[in-house]
C-alpha cells in the first residue's frame, strides 16, 4: 500500500500512527493544537487525540523540554515541537545537560525516550533565526541521536522509529522540503533509523549529504552524468550515530568524497565526516575530502541566502575540483 | 468557555472555566481615561496632565503608525517583504508609551513596535529592510535610542535590565535635576512572559532596583495561544510576586497609557526601581503575514475589539471639543498618504545586499581564514562573470 503525499503530510500521518500505537505518546509545543503548528505538521491531532495528548505549551522552550523529561520519567514518550530551529536554544541546557545524559547519569537505570522535532534550514525567505542549521551542536553531544529525513517516505517512517527509540532523538525536518511530494509505502519501514541510504549509485565521486541538500545533490549528480560523470549520492539520514560502514564502502570505491550541508563550515558535521574518511579510507583517496557548506557567518539576510547556501553550481564546482586531482 | 461567576461590575474580575475544567481568574479592570466612545473619565490614581496639542500629536503618531503598518502588510501580500508583524490595533499602547520617553531614556523593543520606531526617528525604510531581507537590523540604535528588534522571544528583557544597571553605574539615575536622569523602557508580549529570560529579568530588576519599565502589550494572543495558556491571573499581578509594582492600563487608550508610562518612567529615573505595566490591548491583525487567525479565534471577538479602536476614540474626542478640525485631519491624511507612497516606492528601491559584505560583520577584524573564505567566494562568483560575460549568475 502506498500513497503520494508531501513531507508535511507524511510527518502528520507518522505522528498520528505513533499516537495510535502507544497511549504513552504525547505531543507538546507552541501552537501545535488548534493551529496544528505553524507548519501544520500536527494538524487535527489535538482534535482527534485530545488536549491531554496534544498539548499547546506555554511559550517557553526550556519548559517544554524540561517538563517532557519529567513526563518521560513517568513512562511517557514525549514528542516536542520546537517552532523554528533558531528557538531551540532556550532549551539547549535541558537537552545537552539533562536529556542527553540521563541514561549515563543514572548508571544506565533510566532512559529518555523523547523526540525533539525541529524544522531546520534555510531557503524560505525568512527573517533572522528562522533558517538555522543547528545539527553540529547536537551531534557533538554524546547520548543524543540526531536524524534528518529527506523524503516523505523517510519522514513517515523515521518519525515513528524516533518515537519508538529509547534514546532521545533530535529530529531535524528540512522545512524547505515540507511541501514536496513523494511516494510513501505505508506497509513497512524501508531502513532502520541509523542507516544511510545510497540514493544514486556512481563510481567517480561520492556526495555525502542529508536533509534539505539531498535533493540538490541528486540534481547535481544528474547534471554531472550529462557530462559523463558518475556521481554517487549518499543520504546520511542518521547524523549521529553515523553509518560509517556505508560511507566507507562508497568512498573506498570512488576514491573521492564531497560533503554538502547548509550549516556553516567550521566545526560542522562535514569536518567530522572528512576526518573519519581520512582515518578509514586514507589509501583509497584520490583527492582531499571537500566540503560545500554555508559560510562562516551567522545566517545572512534572506535576499542573499541563495548565495550563502550550497546549490547545484557550487556542488558541481566541487565535483570538478575533486576530479581535477 | 463557561462563565460561572460574573459580578455586576464589568470591571471586576470573573472566574471562567475552560473546556478542560480549569478555573481561571479573568479581569478586565484597568486604568482608563478615554472611553471607546471618546469620553474622558476620571481615575483615582492617574490623570492626564497634558494639553490637547499633545493628544493631537499622539493621534498623528497613531495614524502614521497605522499607515506604515497597512502599507507594509500590503507589500508583504504582494511578495515584496518576506514577512511583516502587524501592529494594527496596538497603536495606543505603542504611541502612549512612546510619548512618555524623554531625553536619556533607552527603548528596547520586541519586533512589533513600529509606531514607537517612527516616533524615535527610525526611518521606516530602514525598518523594512529587516522584513524585506535586504539587511539584518539596519538603523542606528545608539542615535535613535531605539535598540534592535529582538526576534527570540523574551531575550530583550534581560538586556534592558543590564542596560539599566549600566545607567545606575553611570550616575544617570536619581539626580536632583530630572533632565539628568534616564530609564529603560522594554517591550514584550503576553506570550513572552512565560520565558525564563523574562522571569530572570524581573528577578534581577527587583534585586538591583534597576530603572526599568517592563511594558507588556497583552494583545490576548501569542500566535494561536490565548493568554490563558500563559497566565491564570491577570498578567500584571504576576509582577507582585517578584516584588515589582505593577499596573494594568487600557492599552487602547493613548491618554491612559501615556500617563501610566510617564509615572513608571519617572519612578525609574528617580531611582525608585522597576515597574511592570500591562497594556490590555488586542492584536487586530494576524500574528504575522504567514498566520491565519481564522483557525483559532472567533470573528465576534475581533468585532468586539474593533469597537474599541484606539484611533477612533481620540479622533472623536478631539473633534468633539474642537481641538482639531476637518482641515487638520485632512492634512494628517495627506501626510499619511505621503508616508504610504514613500514606503511603497522606497521598499522596492532598497539596495540589494551583497554577501561579500557580511564576512566583515562577523568579527571586529576579519580573521585571515574568513578573509580567505570571502576571497574564494568572490573568485567563484567572478568565474561566472568570465563565463557568461554579463556579471553574476
Ligand atoms: C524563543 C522563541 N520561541 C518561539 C518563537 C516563535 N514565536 C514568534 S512570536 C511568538 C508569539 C509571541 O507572542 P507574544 O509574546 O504574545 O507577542 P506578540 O507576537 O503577540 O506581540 C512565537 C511563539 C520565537 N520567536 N522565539
Ligand atoms: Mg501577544
Amino acid at each position: 500500500m502506498s500513497e503520494t503525499m508531501t513531507m508535511a503530510k507524511a510527518l502528520n500521518a507518522g505522528l498520528r500512527r505513533a499516537l495510535e500505537a502507544d497511549p504513552k505518546v504525547l505531543l507538546a509545543g507552541e501552537d501545535i493544537g488548534k493551529l496544528g503548528g505553524v507548519f501544520r505538521i500536527t494538524e487535527h491531532l489535538q482534535r482527534d487525540f485530545g488536549a491531554d495528548r496534544v498539548i499547546d505549551s506555554p511559550l517557553a522552550e526550556s519548559g517544554i523540554v524540561g517538563t517532557s523529561l519529567g513526563l518521560a520519567l513517568r513512562g511517557y514518550r514525549p514528542v516536542v515541537e520546537i517552532q523554528f530551529d533558531g528557538f531551540v536554544w532556550p532549551a539547549f541546557d535541558q537537552i545537552t545537560s539533562q536529556v542527553s545524559r540521563m541514561r549515563f547519569r543514572s548508571m544506565g537505570r533510566l532512559s529518555m525516550p523523547m523526540v525533539i522535532r525541529i524544522p531546520f534550514g534555510g531557503a524560505i525567505g525568512a527573517i533572522e533565526h528562522h533558517s538555522e542549521s543547528p545539527e553540529a551542536y547536537f551531534t557533538h553531544t554524546p547520548g543524543l541521536v540526531v536524524v534528518s529525513p529527506s523524503t516523505p517516505l523517510d519522514a513517515y517512517w523515521m518519525i515513528q522509529q524516533a518515537v519508538a527509540s529509547d534514546d532521545p532523538v533530535v529530529f531535524l525536518e528540512p522545512k524547505r522540503r515540507y511541501h514536496e511530494k513523494g511516494e510513501v509505502d505505508l506497509t513497512e519501514p524501508p531502513l532502520p533509523l541509523d542507516a544511510a541510504r545510497v540514493v544514486l549509485q556512481g563510481s567517480d565521486a561520492t556526495l555525502l549529504t542529508y536533509g534539505p541538500m539531498v535533493k540538490t545533490c541528486v540534481e547535481a549528480a544528474l547534471a554531472a552524468s550529462g557530462e559523463g560523470r558518475s556521481i554517487e549520492v549518499i543520504d546520511l539520514r542518521s547524523l549521529s550515530p553515523l553509518d560509517e560502514a556505508t560511507i566507507v564502502a562508497s568512498v573506498e570505491r570512488t576514491g573521492r568524497a564531497i560533503v554538502v550541508h547548509e550549516a556553516a563550515r567550521s566545526g560542522g558535521l562535514g569536518a567530522e565526516i572528512a576526518a573519519r574518511i581520512q582515518e578509514s579510507c586514507f589509501y583509497a583517496l584520490e583527492a582531499p575530502v571537500l566540503r560545500v557548506t554555508g559560510y562562516d557567518m551567522p545566517y545572512p539576510p534572506s535576499r542573499v541566502e541563495a548565495q550563502y547556501l550550497p546549490d547545484l553550481d557550487r556542488i558541481l564546482d566541487a565535483v570538478d575540483r575533486s576530479l581535477a586531482h | 468557555m463557561v462563565v460561572v461567576t460574573t459580578s455586576t461590575d464589568p470591571n471586576a474580575s470573573e472566574t471562567v472555566v475552560t473546556p478542560g475544567g480549569t478555573r481561571i481568574e479573568r479581569s478586565e479592570e484597568f486604568i482608563q481615561l478615554l472611553t471607546p466612545t471618546g469620553e474622558r473619565v476620571e481615575d483615582e490614581t492617574f490623570s492626564f496632565t497634558h494639553d490637547d496639542a499633545t493628544i493631537a500629536a499622539n493621534l498623528r503618531h497613531m495614524v502614521l503608525g497605522r499607515r506604515l503598518d497597512t502599507e507594509a502588510t500590503a507589500l508583504q501580500r504582494k511578495g515584496q517583504l518576506g514577512l511583516w508583524a502587524p501592529s494594527l490595533g496596538q497603536e495606543a499602547a505603542q504611541v502612549g508609551s512612546g510619548a512618555a520617553i524623554a531625553g536619556l531614556d533607552e527603548v528596547i523593543p520586541s519586533y512589533r513596535e513600529h509606531a514607537v520606531a517612527l516616533m524615535r526617528g527610525v526611518d521606516p525604510l530602514d525598518l523594512l529592510k529587516t522584513f524585506r531581507g535586504t539587511a539584518m537590523v539596519d538603523w542606528d540604535s545608539v542615535a535613535t535610542r531605539f535598540h534592535l528588534y529582538s526576534f527570540v522571544i523574551g531575550t530583550q528583557a534581560l538586556h534592558a535590565v543590564g542596560y539599566a544597571m549600566g545607567m545606575q553605574r553611570d550616575g544617570v539615575v536619581g539626580n536632583p535635576d530630572p533632565a539628568d536622569n534616564g530609564a529603560v523602557l522594554v517591550y514584550f508580549g503576553d506570550g513572552a512572559t512565560s520565558q525564563g529570560d523574562v522571569s530572570e529579568a524581573l528577578v534581577f530588576a527587583a534585586s538591583y532596583q534597576t530603572p526599568t519599565v517592563f511594558f507588556v502589550q497583552n494583545n490576548q494572543w501569542a500566535i494561536s495561544e490565548p493568554i490563558e495558556i500563559q497566565s491564570r491571573i491577570p498578567l500584571y499581578r504576576r509582577a507582585t510576586g517578584f516584588g515589582i509594582p505593577s499596573v494594568r492600563v487600557d492599552g487602547n487608550d493613548v491618554l491612559a497609557v501615556q500617563s501610566v508610562t510617564e509615572w513608571a518612567l519617572d519612578r525609574a529615573r528617580r531611582g525608585d526601581g522597576p515597574t511592570f505595566i500591562e497594556a490590555f490591548t488586542y492584536r487586530m491583525g494576524a500574528h504575522t503575514t504567514s498566520d491565519d487567525p481564522t483557525k483559532y479565534r472567533r470573528r465576534e471577538e475581533e468585532a468586539a475589539w474593533r469597537a474599541k479602536d484606539p484611533i477612533e476614540r481620540v479622533r472623536t474626542y478631539l473633534l468633539g471639543r474642537g481641538a482639531v478640525d476637518q482641515a487638520w485631519l485632512d492634512e494628517l491624511d495627506a501626510e499619511a498618504e505621503a508616508l504610504g507612497v514613500r514606503v511603497r516606492e522606497g521598499a522596492l528601491a532598497l539596495p540589494e545586499p551583497r554577501l561579500e559584505d557580511y564576512w566583515a560583520l562577523t568579527y571586529a577584524s576579519l580573521p585571515p581564514a574568513l578573509a580567505a573564505q570571502r576571497d574564494a567566494y568572490l573568485a567563484y562568483e567572478a568565474s561566472f562573470e568570465d563565463a557568461d560575460g554579463e556579471g553574476g549568475r
